[in-house]
């Protein structure tokens, strides 16, 4: 643990993260920056797990496993959502959302 | 000394997590982000898991930023701006923000924490024994559906990324 942090301020922390990155989703117009906005919302999520387990149950190890599988399927998502951005740029010349009306073709 | 080490970190990621949502250059936008990825970093660092900060550089600042920069550029004109939503819908998206995080924050801050005070390492080899075993609390087999998902996702990016080709060559086959 960090010495003369609680576990209040990180968690303030996390939070503060995964609402901007709420904000982003929300706002941007943007097949990439939506992107951006999710690895931001699971980064805070993953820094909650490793937190809780730091400063609750220091014995246990779950809160890593935990953050190594979040990062995992992160990775995973971004390769496949950024082929589906490439092949779709291919289709429409476009990233936008209001252009991407087909999902089939 | 880590308490101020802590704050200055905290205060870049938030200023970079802002800039990032915010920043009407697509380039810029992603390097935003590379910083508060590292900051990450520099918090697992700071409360000792040296493991996970060194996958978090490794996979995110190395692995998806890379490919989240080769895709801006491959789709994006460097100087395009982007288009910005509604300032009524900007204002209304931040008021709904802001209640949430104030939700959050008053329910954290009325739950007692019972912290436990250690500052014990753990090494590599901890993690990777717990990773491996198969019994109580063991986490063999979420291990190796991740290894399938992995698979899984790489054989599915390559198709969707290349597919049109790829079916065209069977064709003729």
């Amino acid at each position: 643990m960090i010495a003369g942090i609680s576990i209040y301020e990180i968690f303030t922390l996390s939070s503060i993260l995964f609402f901007i990155g709420i904000y982003g989703f929300i706002t941007r117009k943007n097949l990439i920056s939506i992107l951006i906005s999710i690895e931001l919302i699971l980064n805070a999520s993953a820094v909650n797990f490793v937190v809780i387990n730091k400063y609750l149950y220091p014995d246990a190890l779950q809160g890593v496993y935990f953050s190594i599988f979040i990062i995992a399927v992160a990775a995973a998502e971004t390769a496949l959502a950024i082929a589906i951005i490439i092949n779709l740029y291919r289709l429409i010349s476009s990233v936008e959302v209001k252009d991407t009306e087909i999902m089939k073709y | 000394m880590e308490k101020i080490v802590f704050y200055i970190l905290a205060l870049i990621m938030i200023a970079c997590a802002i800039a990032s949502v915010s920043s009407r250059n697509m380039l810029r936008s992603v390097v935003y982000l590379l910083f508060v990825l590292i900051g990450i970093a520099g918090i697992y660092f700071l409360i000792d898991y040296n493991f996970l900060a060194a996958i978090q550089l490794t996979v995110y600042a190395g692995g998806i930023i890379v490919l989240i920069i080769f895709s801006v550029l491959l789709v994006h004109h460097i100087e395009m701006e982007l288009e910005l939503a509604k300032i009524s819908k900007l204002i209304l998206t931040a008021i709904a923000c802001l209640i949430g995080l104030g939700v959050f924050l008053t329910t954290i801050y009325s739950t007692e924490f019972t912290a436990v005070e250690n500052y014990k390492s753990t090494t590599v080899e901890d993690i990777g024994l717990g990773l491996l075993s198969y019994g109580d609390g063991g986490f063999i087999l979420p291990f190796e559906v991740i290894s399938v998902l992995l698979l899984a996702a790489m054989i599915g990016a390559i198709i969707i990324a290349k597919g049109d080709k790829l079916t065209q060559k069977n064709d003729e086959i």
